[in-house]
């Protein structure tokens, strides 16, 4: 129990004797903390993982009463199932490299113990997030990832796009709380109660019921199911709410790597496979996962294709990575969603780390337009970008080649419409993929120097620290999913999972996808190694043809580059309406309707009644004599009709 | 529970400390340090009296507890003191932020010094007379005397355009508090007596209820302040000194609400239930319409002064969902948005007592040189736009998931609030503390000092524990609440078949 509990709390102690005793303790001491602490919590992940995981049995620390306000009993509690300890491997392991990671990558910057705290912070709050025994810890282990992601994308505050970044993540992320909260109460209308294994238990028999939602009448559990998967969409970065990840970028490599790499944003992946007894009951949200989670896919791998900055590059591909993990889901191959989550963890941080270490040997330059030809300078970089690349790609025994090709096999086996939308999709995405890797490789070390004498005197390998972390990340890239696959995946997975994931028996692809033609089979890996040909005839054997392309086809590139223009069309519909009618409210609606009408107008007409009062005083004695005459006349009449009536 | 008539002398505790200070004579200089620490002492003395209100309060009972009665104007209308669930609190919250008002203005106010503590030892007698008071005209007397100190704090203590913003401030208040008398007057020629847990008792025609009804929203609805008589805040806020600001957000505005529960809801029901969809109404268009224009203030202390406004029509809401989760939600709000709107006030305060300037785009940067002033403003702006784990968090779920079992319109709308809170918050955040500190006067700026930090110690505390362990205050409101509904329900019932029967 006590290292169960552990593993959540070790972190959090980390963050606040870093953060708020950083002053005593120093750089050193703030860092040793909490890269120690997370280390612990790492390593009682894989015992759980042993316990919990491999031994099936599942636990629950019950902590303390948190709400209590008549049927509504929501507690702090730590549940510890199989799907859980998954997540606590991730969690825990990259979180743990990336602090020791960010030693060698924050060397002399001014506020060590402010990020190694904002880390170790965020790190809890993700642990309570897949911890969650309840809707509404979840939503706290959310929220709180979202504000750490928000210090951390902000963490350079003195850089207006840093600060801009930040704000742009915390509310994009709100509007898909604002989905998420809603869901939350429908649970609890429906359910009554807000725990998991309550809400779980008595979903089948809330299938098919519908409940008045607005104006209209709807299925109540494909309702809550649309409303959390809205929350899901913001975390998770799916179109339409994606637009705050690659902006995000603005934040210290390291955080991109943890949060909007392998962790943060796969919580709404989280959310979806947890709430598998939900959605397994409510097919058309899942039709609307899958068609969401595939057109991300593509839409993102698109982009990426004409970005030229490094991390931004890896942030698209995030993106659309994590729309693979969407689909998977959407078909209901919950496993095979979780297992690409699993190794896109290792690889996608892998890459961001050695983008990390490239713009740390290139004194911070993250255009790679103005890179080329670093290859022989730092080798063993070089290789690991290409590990990484490699398993992202889904090339064959790398990490991504088992679950990648699971993904889409899953979809192709789920017989659908949707399935064939998403398994075609991906393929092309899984083509787009390979040529952004290796247009991202090409340019970045191959050619000829783009820099300035004075960068590429100081190019240089990253310190050891790094590299270490680096190829620990790299081993995972290459092995994690040889090693997970049969677990995850395989013959024994129904066992693994026990009761943590549930499949209805008519929509178990899984079975089906390990069945499908071989051609289904061999097409991502073909299409992938198609896509880096691709890359490499471009930006290798005819450097020039970019160019010429971008010219050519101005239009579509500029379409690509500017990122189908979200952004622009979001400041244009909602920012800026949004200012204005604030404006307009405050000057027109509480200047001159309620103020104008309302004191200001009755002060005004008080003040000209007043000055027509003044007019009265004249001073002269007789004026208020005949005043009080007339006044005393008044009464006596008043008087006498009233009487005499 | 000992014979001690506890709720008096935590009334009127402080009007004997403001009594003291009236007595000092002596230098300026002299007079002004021991009026500070006669009121600091009083205060504090006070608060530990409330707390033992809290210690001594049965929770499993619904009735008024401390009542004290004593004969006083007439027939029916007499002293009488008690609190249930509902406004033990409220006396707690008077009695805290009283002495962190005196202590943060210990040396931001230097003219006046002895009638400035008067006047703030006078409001909480006042204050506390408000949510101690269980007879209608007694209630009155505590509510209309609260106005007089902070039409004096804003008119003498305030900013350039004090005069405008104070009557403006009159001007609302009046309004109401005429048709409040009125309604009082009407409710003693009807029943005989002002006594609240008699007036509870008996029925008013549905006709009376609505005219009594609306008589007594137009009095509170100014207080909470509900939309379109909400723009006094802003000016009000904007020109008082800090502490007026704090008492102001804090505890004033919840005199609305706290109105809604004690006489519109119980003594009024029928009415209260015909009435719902306005007060929906206007409070989900505060939330949205607020917000926006909270949005594009330019001016610190009218941005938090318009986040109020959205804030309290969550409470509203609440309050009028009739169902336990929205009413305790409100009444947490209550507390809890008192907490934070006060910190939030006294936020400000700290950097215009440095740089005496209100606007915005004065600041920026300041994060460079004020490490501990930006920790607890980031903290106190989390939990404005109600982060889990703060107060703030508790009360807006409780609300919205009580409204959301009533009306999922109103939780759609009121949660937008949600994403709006956390534009105008967190823009406001970081116009004035991050960014390169480049403009000249904030170079020399520095951070707090020890009472500085004192005074937000207890505020701290209270808005994570509020957060994460809030069942200590859930608690004591549950019977209460849980008494309220049935009450009001049972009425409406009975209204019904009164109106079947009439047909």
């Amino acid at each position: 129990m006590l290292q169960l509990t552990a593993i959540v709390f070790l972190p959090l102690l980390g963050a606040i004797l870093a953060g708020l005793f950083g002053r005593f303790i120093g750089n050193r001491g703030a860092q040793l903390v909490t890269c120690g602490l997370l280390t612990l919590s790492a390593l009682l992940s894989l015992f759980a993982f042993v316990e919990v995981g491999l031994g099936g049995r599942t636990v629950t620390v019950e902590l303390f009463t948190w709400l209590d306000s008549e049927t509504l009993q929501v507690s702090w509690a730590l549940r510890f199932d199989q799907l859980t300890v998954v997540m606590l491997i991730v969690v825990t392991m990259i979180s743990a490299l990336v602090h020791w990671y960010s030693i060698g990558y924050m060397a002399g910057d001014p506020g060590i113990p402010r990020f190694f705290a904002y880390l170790s912070l965020f790190t809890f709050f993700m642990l309570m997030l897949v911890t969650a025994d309840n809707f509404l810890q979840l939503y706290f282990g959310w929220e709180g990832v979202g504000l750490c992601s928000y210090f951390l994308i902000g963490f350079w505050y003195d850089r207006p796009a840093a600060n801009a970044a930040a704000i742009k993540a915390f509310i994009v992320n709100r509007v898909g709380d604002f989905g998420f909260a809603l869901g939350i109460f429908a649970i609890f209308l429906a359910f009554n109660t807000l725990d998991f294994d309550a809400v779980f238990g008595a979903a089948p028999a809330m299938a098919g019921k519908t409940f008045h939602f607005l104006s209209w009448e709807l299925d109540i559990v494909t309702t809550i199911c649309v409303l959390l998967f809205i929350g899901a969409m913001g975390k998770s970065a799916q179109l339409g709410l994606h637009t705050w990840l690659p902006d995000a970028m603005e934040g210290p490599t390291p955080v991109s790597a943890l949060i909007h790499a392998a962790t943060m944003v796969t919580a709404g992946v989280y959310l979806v496979v947890r709430c598998s007894p939900l959605f397994e009951y409510a097919p058309i949200a899942l039709v609307l996962v899958t068609v969401v989670g595939a057109t991300t896919a593509i839409v993102t791998a698109s982009i990426g294709l004409v970005q030229n900055d490094i991390k931004r590059v890896i942030a698209y591909s995030t993106c659309s990575q994590l729309g693979y993990m969407f689909f998977a889901a959407g078909v209901s191959a919950y496993s095979a969603a979780i297992f690409h989550l699993f190794t896109h963890g290792f690889f996608k941080a892998l890459l961001f780390l050695g983008a990390g270490s490239v713009i740390h040997a290139m004194s911070d330059e993250q255009d790679m337009r103005k890179m080329g030809g670093i290859a022989k300078l730092i080798p063993i970089t070089y290789v690991l970008m290409w590990v990484g690349s490699l398993a992202l790609a889904g090339m064959p025994f790398f990490a991504g080649f088992f679950s990648k090709d699971m993904v889409l096999e899953a979809a192709y086996a789920a017989g659908s419409g949707v399935g064939e939308y998403a398994f075609y999709l991906g393929l092309v995405a899984a083509a787009f993929t390979g040529f952004y890797s290796w247009r991202l490789i090409f340019m970045t070390f191959h050619g000829r120097a783009r820099a300035g004498e004075a960068v590429m005197v100081h190019v240089h390998e990253a310190p050891r620290s790094m590299t270490i972390t680096n190829i620990l990340l790299a081993v995972g890239a290459i092995f994690s999913g040889w090693l997970a696959v049969d677990l995850l995946v395989g013959e024994g997975r129904a066992e693994f999972w026990g009761s943590s994931i549930l499949v209805l028996e008519a929509n178990d692809v899984i079975e089906a996808a390990h069945q499908v033609p071989l051609w289904v089979k061999a097409s991502p890996t073909v299409i992938g190694i198609l896509g880096i040909l691709l890359a490499w005839h471009m930006y290798v054997r005819r450097p020039a043809l970019p160019g010429k392309l971008a010219a050519v086809h101005r239009e579509a590139y500029l379409f690509l580059l500017n990122k189908w223009y979200f952004d622009e069309l979001y400041d244009r519909a909602l920012v800026r309406p949004a200012m204005a009618l604030g404006r307009t409210l405050w000057r027109g609606g509480d200047g001159r309707v309620i103020d104008g009408l309302g004191p200001d107008g009755v002060a005004g007409q008080v003040l000209a009644m007043a000055r027509r009062a003044t007019a009265l005083q004249s001073g002269y004695l007789y004026h208020y004599a005949f005043a009080m005459l007339f006044g005393v006349a008044a009464l006596v009449t008043w008087y006498l009709v009233s009487v005499g009536g | 529970m000992s014979d001690l008539p506890l709720l008096s002398l935590i009334t009127f505790l402080p009007l004997v400390g403001s009594a003291f200070i009236l007595l000092i004579r002596g230098e300026a200089e002299v007079v002004a340090r021991n009026a500070r620490n006669v009121a600091l002492f009083t205060s504090l003395f006070v608060f530990g009296f409330s707390i033992l209100l809290w210690t001594g309060f049965d929770s499993a009972s619904a009735a008024f507890q401390f009542e004290e009665r004593a004969d006083w104007i007439a027939e029916g209308i007499g002293y009488h003191m008690g609190v249930d669930g509902i406004s033990m609190l409220l006396v707690l919250l008077t009695t805290l932020l009283t002495p962190i008002c005196v202590l943060s203005s210990w040396i931001a106010i230097e003219a006046r010094v002895k009638e400035y503590m008067i006047a703030f030892l006078v409001m909480e007698t006042m204050m506390v007379g408000v949510f101690s008071s269980l007879d209608f005209v007694q209630f009155y007397l505590f509510y209309e005397g609260g106005l007089i100190p902070m039409f004096l704090i804003i008119g003498i203590w305030g900013g350039e355009r004090r005069v405008y913003a104070t009557f403006k401030f009159f001007l609302y208040t009046l309004l109401g508090s005429v048709l409040m008398l009125l309604a009082i007057l009407y409710m003693y020629y009807q029943t005989g007596t002002t006594d609240i847990p008699t007036l509870m008792e008996s029925s008013f025609a549905p006709q009376a209820q609505r005219w009594l009804w609306l008589a007594l929203f137009a009095s509170f609805a100014v207080k909470v302040p509900m939309w379109p008589v909400h723009t006094w805040l802003p000016d009000a806020h904007t020109e008082a000194p800090t502490a007026g600001s704090v008492i102001l957000a804090a505890v004033l505005l919840k005199i609305g609400a706290y109105g809604f529960l004690r006489f519109s809801i119980p003594i009024l029901p029928d009415a209260t239930h015909y009435f719902t969809p306005l007060v929906f109404t206007l409070s989900v268009v505060a939330v949205i319409y607020v917000s926006l224009v909270a949005l594009m203030q330019e001016d610190m202390k009218r941005l938090i002064a318009y986040s109020s406004v959205a804030h309290m029509g969550f409470v509203t809401i609440g309050i009028f969902t009739f169902t336990v989760q929205g009413i305790e939600g409100g009444l947490v709000q209550m507390l809890s948005h008192g907490i934070i709107s006060g910190a939030l006030f006294l936020i400000v305060g700290v950097i215009y007592d440095r740089i005496h300037t209100r606007a915005i785009d004065r600041y920026g940067g300041l994060v460079h040189r004020m490490p501990v002033y930006a920790a607890l403003f980031m903290l106190f702006t989390l939990a404005n736009v109600g982060l889990p784990g703060t107060s703030g968090f508790v009360g807006e779920v409780l609300i919205l998931i009580g409204v959301f079992q009533v009306n999922t319109w109103v939780a759609f709308l009121a949660a937008i609030g949600i994403v709006l809170s956390a534009a105008y918050a967190l823009w406001l955040y970081r116009r004035v503390m991050f960014g390169a500190l480049v403009k000249d006067e904030l170079k020399e700026i520095v951070d707090m000092n020890r009472r500085e930090v004192l005074v937000f110690a207890p505020l701290v505390v209270i808005v994570l524990w509020m957060g994460l362990y809030p069942v200590p205050f859930l608690e004591v409101m549950h019977v209460s609440v849980a008494n309220l509904i049935e009450q009001h329900e049972l009425a409406l019932a009975a209204g019904q078949g009164l109106e079947l029967a009439a047909r």
